[in-house]
């Protein structure tokens, strides 16, 4: 009850959010669009960081490929949207003009979850089943051989990129998805399951001998963040109504990684603040672009060796507060030593 | 079928070249276990010192001479950019957990990457040629006088590489230390210097690749590094990694089916069959082919 009270009101005060910044509500508190687009840039990467955080930080296997499944989320959504959205509007006649969009839109992050979720399971399998560092490569030729089907299907613009894709996605459906990914994410952590993805990170061999099912475990967490960065894509392609197979080089994955890198590797919170931070660096060194990456890159290498953890390490902003406050949301056990 | 013989030393003078940067792979990964992403940056590096030692030469005419002197100075240059890879990046997280040594790895390959798109310039470089140019027919086949010294360069460098590891001190110095890093340690083994020659090697075979590819493809840029290597690394996960004949036999491997499917069915796809390729491989024989299934000790 409690719950569903509380998830009431994060609706409600998103959509208030959303009415106000748009300037649709109070016409003189709109901001910049410029603002908004950035806003809602660091709400598509924060379910992005988050969702990489569940089989980087917490299972601890790690994937350079998000991009990928990014893209299959945006670009199979986008597809349904373009291709049927006229039929599936007309059969939705009855309802207003926004009720059409809502529903429009969560058809298409449906079938971009779960065309993500199937390629994260196919990719997952092979190479999960093995221990070490398969995972990496084969993410990080998937990511790739993806952007090359992407070029090569002319049905979907190849090489041109897609256009005309309806905008039915805004402030409030980021964030929305947002808040989605982190009750998810948490909740699924703090479950017994999180706890045999936890397990197989601090020692694979032990979870093994404890009776956990690693590769099942290792897969349905793949295949869970998977689904979510295809949700990011499906947003991503509603919001900016384009697609490019250039959005999702092996570029955009890194961001993702270092983003959750600075963040900490196994926090929600840490995932949340470092997306925010990496968007807003970015745009504020817009003027400095080509030295950008050499920085980050530069701090990534310097972060491993000082603190190989992260920023915020494991530490959760609502587990400090009493449980009542924390709306579902705990801190994972801190278990490394 | 003289097509298909064409094809093959197509394949295998490309080959040739993704086996020289597998070698790089699977040395490091045997001492470290570490996947070196920063590898095929630096073969990229290679292909670029390569080319400014070239222009410095560049007046006198091509000559053998000077081809050995661009190939010794790059390959030089790449053994020391690996050394200090290893000492300053990877020596400093070599004892935590294996994401962030692969974390870190990953930083340098991008640090690498955006510095020489920095330094270098991220437009396409041309490589001038190094030694005179003659083409060899040999029945239906013609071999291109660059076909040819890839394939020559590449098989001297593996064979010396082969009896240094076998036949050397340092080799079976370095063969104790993959074995067993600590108890080679415990045998008196200088485990820091032998990883650090191990870059070295590594990584000057890699130039070496570079190189040849130059003289082969004349463009070079940047970011070349990223395919190659990725290609490289499955080719030294289909011989085995860690194991060192299998490296080359995977990148021949890798560069003859290339040649083959751009030539009989479609190039589009060029850069999907290494990965097709590696997902069989983990499928049907996760050790590869010559490699050996480890055992896992707690």
């Amino acid at each position: 009850m409690k719950r569903l009270a509380a998830g009431t009101g994060i609706v409600a005060a998103l959509w208030l959010a959303n009415g106000l910044l748009s300037g649709s509500l109070v016409p003189a508190l709109g901001i910049s669009p410029y603002f908004l687009q950035v806003l809602c840039l660091a709400g598509i990467n924060i379910i992005l960081a988050v969702s990489l955080n569940l089989i980087n930080g917490f299972t601890g296997q790690f994937s350079i490929g998000h991009a990928g499944f990014m893209a299959i989320g945006g670009y199979s959504s986008a597809f349904l949207t373009v291709t049927f959205g006229d039929r599936i509007r007309a059969a939705l006649g009855f309802l207003p003009e926004a009720g059409q969009n809502g529903v429009l839109l969560l058809t298409g992050l449906t079938v971009g979850a779960i065309l993500a979720a199937i390629a994260g399971f196919l990719v997952g399998v092979p190479s999960l089943r093995l221990r070490g560092d398969y995972l990496a490569i084969v993410t990080l030729g998937f990511g790739e051989i993806i952007r090359v089907f992407i070029v090569n299907i002319d049905a979907i613009g190849g090489a041109r990129g897609l256009s005309g894709i309806p905008k039915l996605a805004n402030f409030f459906w980021i964030y929305l998805f947002a808040a989605i990914t982190i009750v998810v994410v948490s909740r699924i952590v703090n479950s017994s399951f999180g706890r045999t993805l936890i397990a197989i990170r601090e020692d694979e061999i032990a979870a093994e001998a404890m009776g956990v099912d690693t590769t099942r475990s290792k897969v349905i967490s793949f295949s869970v963040s998977s689904a979510l960065a295809g949700i990011a894509g499906a947003l991503f392609a509603h919001y900016l109504m384009y697609l490019n197979p250039n959005s999702f080089t092996f570029l955009k994955s890194i961001e993702i990684i270092i983003m959750i890198v600075i963040g900490g590797l196994g926090s929600i919170t840490g995932s949340v603040l470092g997306a925010v931070l990496y968007i807003g660096l970015t745009e504020g060194l817009r003027e400095f672009a080509q030295y950008r990456m050499v920085l980050f890159s530069f701090l990534l290498v310097v972060l491993m060796i000082v603190r190989p953890q992260g920023i915020l390490g494991h530490w959760e902003l609502l587990a400090g507060l009493p449980r009542r406050w924390r709306l579902g949301v705990d801190a994972p056990p801190p278990v490394r030593g | 079928m003289s097509t298909f013989l064409q094809q093959l030393v197509n394949g295998l003078s490309l080959g040739s070249i993704y086996a020289l940067i597998a070698l790089g792979y699977t040395m490091v990964y045997g001492v470290l276990r570490l996947i070196n992403f920063a590898h095929g940056d630096v073969y990229m590096l290679g292909a670029f010192a390569g080319y400014y030692l070239s222009r410095r030469l560049q007046g006198s005419e091509p000559s053998l001479t000077s081809a050995l002197i661009v190939m010794a100075g790059a390959m030089l240059t790449c053994a020391l950019i690996g050394v200090l890879i290893e000492r300053f990046a990877y020596r400093p997280v070599r004892r935590a957990s294996r994401l962030t040594l692969l974390i870190t790895a990953i930083g340098v390959s991008l640090f690498i990457e955006n510095g020489a798109q920095l330094v270098f310039g991220p437009d396409p470089k041309f490589f001038p040629s190094l030694a005179p140019r003659a083409d060899v027919r040999l029945g239906p086949v013609r071999f291109t006088s660059e076909q040819l010294t890839v394939i020559l360069v590449s098989f001297l460098l593996m064979i010396a590489l082969r009896f240094f590891i076998l036949r050397t001190r340092t080799g079976k110095a370095m063969r104790a230390v993959s074995f067993n890093l600590d108890a080679a340690k415990l045998m008196g083994i200088s485990t820091d210097g032998i990883i650090s020659i191990t870059f070295a090697l590594g990584s000057a075979l890699a130039a070496a690749g570079g190189v040849l590819i130059g003289m082969q493809i004349p463009k070079i840029d940047p970011l070349m590094g990223i395919v190659y290597g990725l290609k490289a690394f499955v080719a030294a996960v289909l011989g085995g990694i860690g194991n060192v004949p299998g490296a080359v036999l995977g990148g021949m491997l890798i560069g003859v089916s290339e040649v083959m499917v751009v030539g009989y069915l479609s190039s589009s796809y060029r850069d999907a069959i290494a990965f097709g390729i590696l997902i069989l491989v983990l499928l049907l024989r996760p050790q590869g082919i010559l490699g050996r299934v480890q055992k896992e000790k707690v």
